[in-house]
């Protein structure tokens, strides 16, 4: 994510010799830069090299009991421990899961919306206004509502929809409770939120490719198919790379949603717990800070290794073109 | 013509098929939206009832009515006190955000220090560390100041997403604008914000526009840092509401509605440059 956007900086940056000129004042540049770079390195930076050093130790809160170095056995743990690395390599594969389904899915349908609200049509602005709303409901609220949608038996939403539309031959079914369903519920939840987030994004780069590469391409009577994948999906190359890549660190973040349905005991626990839900239950609710602790740094180091993969296909790829 | 080409061309589908599918996802987007602003205004027993939980009959205030019954006293909390508690923690973090984060992304786009380099390097490895990551170690560093409000905003004022979506914006404005400034004398905060941000409003509204949404739903951080029920903002307050026993889904959706309704009012006013600005710094990057 990040590289893909700095190489798009260098090359609207100015040469550096015009850069030079403005740079008199030495001092005011560290000064300007001082107060986001402290709150940075307080709150992002030092808890990071925190949740290392924590990792190797037995650390809980409130406890009478002195913080005891025990080295890696955290991570052992997550490994070995049948009570913890179950429940752990659980939530790793969820992880995985909803990543697998939610990235190409969403983005996907990121795109054909793109595509749908783009134009001039009438009563688009109404179409585009509806489509845009889920973007301003937080997820505690998303958790809210879809947890009615999804309600067990005939007084859910969408169990009453699916009893009219088959006439009363498909039963209620628990969507969230069943271990079944419980997993693909959230995702839909979870992309019906943020989908149009990334709709905007590649809408921004429809936009922005250049009209005459259509009328070239109508003038070598290119079919709306053939101009699609030749002229719209390279123009926008960039963006939906930027949009995939977003969505996979986000999709690993995956934890309000998951939580709060928890706390409500609406949901099936084991086929929807994250990794987050796990640094956090086992942190916070059961007061286990350096096992919590040690998670998260293997959930950072995954999340890494995703990024990193991703960025190297995404560049091999760039040299092919 | 051009227009009509213009047209033609942007879309794969016939007139028909494309209403269809707008209608349709139209529906899908829209349809618990309409749940929530109904169920909200229908007799609490009624807002489970299937698809008959969509007919707008029965309408009163009645659950908002309840909700600000029912949040009347110092142990159950106050509306206004939650809402209270959501605005300020957010005008903290968006005005605070928009300050520091452009502060630095202009060091880091206009000016030669040295160390600059490297600090651009931590930055953008920065953007990729989420705070889930660091949200337990800050929690046991920072629970001696666990229930109050400077807490819940502190952690979130500098983004290294933010500076970066700056730091880029910054870069794409000629740099001749500034000289002239200089010229005249101003320094670099004086220019900032005299001549450049005046210029960088798409890059303003940006990061206000997604720092304001994410910190309106913040939720993780109250959980593991607040338990006064003076000191909760509206995500977590909606949280514990909704596990009430039994829970009560006219109140709560009442509640809900109270929670969306300003964003999605502004939201509905600013649509047009909300999405300009969003799609705009995708496509920057």
């Amino acid at each position: 994510m990040t590289l893909l956007i700095r190489s798009q900086a260098e090359r609207t940056a100015p040469p550096a010799r015009r850069r030079r000129r403005l740079s008199s004042h030495s001092l005011m540049g560290p000064v300007m830069a001082a107060p986001a770079l402290i709150l940075l390195a307080v709150f992002l930076a030092i808890p990071f090299l925190g949740a290392i050093a924590m990792s190797f130790y037995r650390l809980q809160l409130n406890s009478t009991r002195a913080p005891r170095f025990i080295g890696l056995e955290q991570y052992s743990r997550l490994f070995a421990d049948p009570d913890i690395s179950a429940a752990f390599l659980h939530s790793l594969g969820n992880n995985f899961t909803f990543a697998a389904v939610v990235v190409p899915v969403q983005t996907a349908l990121a795109l054909g919306l793109a595509l749908l609200v783009n134009g001039k049509l009438r009563g688009m602005a109404v179409f585009r206004t509806m489509f845009f709303m889920p973007l301003v409901f937080p997820l505690a609220l998303v958790a809210v509502v879809w947890r009615l949608i999804f309600a067990r038996d005939d007084h859910g939403l969408l169990n009453s929809a699916i009893s009219l539309f088959t006439g009363g031959s498909v039963g209620p079914h628990d969507w969230l409770g069943s271990s079944a369903t419980a997993m693909g519920a959230i995702i839909v939840m979870s992309i019906w939120q943020s989908v149009s987030f990334q709709m905007i994004i590649l809408l921004g780069g429809l936009q922005a490719v250049p009209h005459d590469l259509y009328e070239a391409a109508s003038l070598d009577r290119a079919g709306r198919w053939s101009q699609f994948l030749h002229v719209t999906v390279p123009g926008i190359r960039n963006t939906l790379i930027f949009v995939a890549l977003l969505t996979t660190v986000f999709s690993f973040r995956l934890f309000d949603q998951v939580y709060l349905l928890g706390q409500s005991g609406s949901v099936d626990i084991e086929s929807t717990q994250t990794m987050m839900y796990q640094v956090i239950t086992t942190g916070y609710d059961q007061n286990n800070i350096g096992q919590g602790a040690a998670m998260a740094v293997v959930f950072l180091v995954i999340v890494t290794i995703v990024a990193v993969i991703q960025r190297r296909l995404v560049r091999q790829e760039g040299s092919i073109r | 013509m051009t227009r009509v080409r213009s047209i033609k061309r942007s879309r794969l589908l016939s007139g028909t098929g494309r209403y269809a599918l707008l209608v349709f996802f139209g529906l899908i987007f829209f349809v618990p939206v309409y749940y929530l602003l109904v169920g909200s205004l229908r007799p609490g027993d009624k807002v489970l009832g299937g698809l008959s939980a969509l007919v707008p009959s029965d309408l009163s205030l009645d659950n908002y009515a309840g909700v600000f019954n029912r949040f009347s006293n110092d142990t159950t909390g106050y509306v206004w006190q939650f809402a209270g508690v959501s605005l300020a923690v957010t005008a903290m973090v968006v005005l605070g955000g928009l300050l520091v984060n452009s502060l630095a992304g202009y060091a880091l786009a206009r000016m030669k220090w040295r160390g600059r380099n490297i600090v651009l390097l931590l930055v953008t490895i920065m953007t990729i560390i989420p705070f889930e990551a660091v949200a337990l170690p800050l929690y046991y560093m920072l629970s001696g100041q666990r229930n109050t409000l400077y807490v819940q905003a502190l952690p979130f004022l500098a983004n290294a997403f933010s500076i970066f979506l700056f730091y880029t914006y910054f870069l794409s404005i000629p740099v001749e604008v500034e000289e002239a400034a200089t010229i005249d004398g101003a320094g670099p905060v004086r220019t900032l914000f005299q001549v450049v941000a005046p210029m960088s409003l798409p890059a303003y509204a940006t990061v206000a526009i997604l720092t304001f949404l994410g910190q309106w739903g913040q939720y993780l951080w109250p959980v593991l840092m607040i338990t006064d029920t003076k000191l909760r903002p509206l995500p977590l307050e909606l949280s514990v509401f909704q596990n009430a026993q039994p829970p009560e889904w006219g109140p709560v959706l009442a509640f809900g509605v109270l929670f969306v309704l300003p964003v999605l009012v502004v939201f509905l006013i600013f649509q047009r440059s909300f999405v300009a600005s969003v799609a705009s710094s995708g496509v920057k990057g």
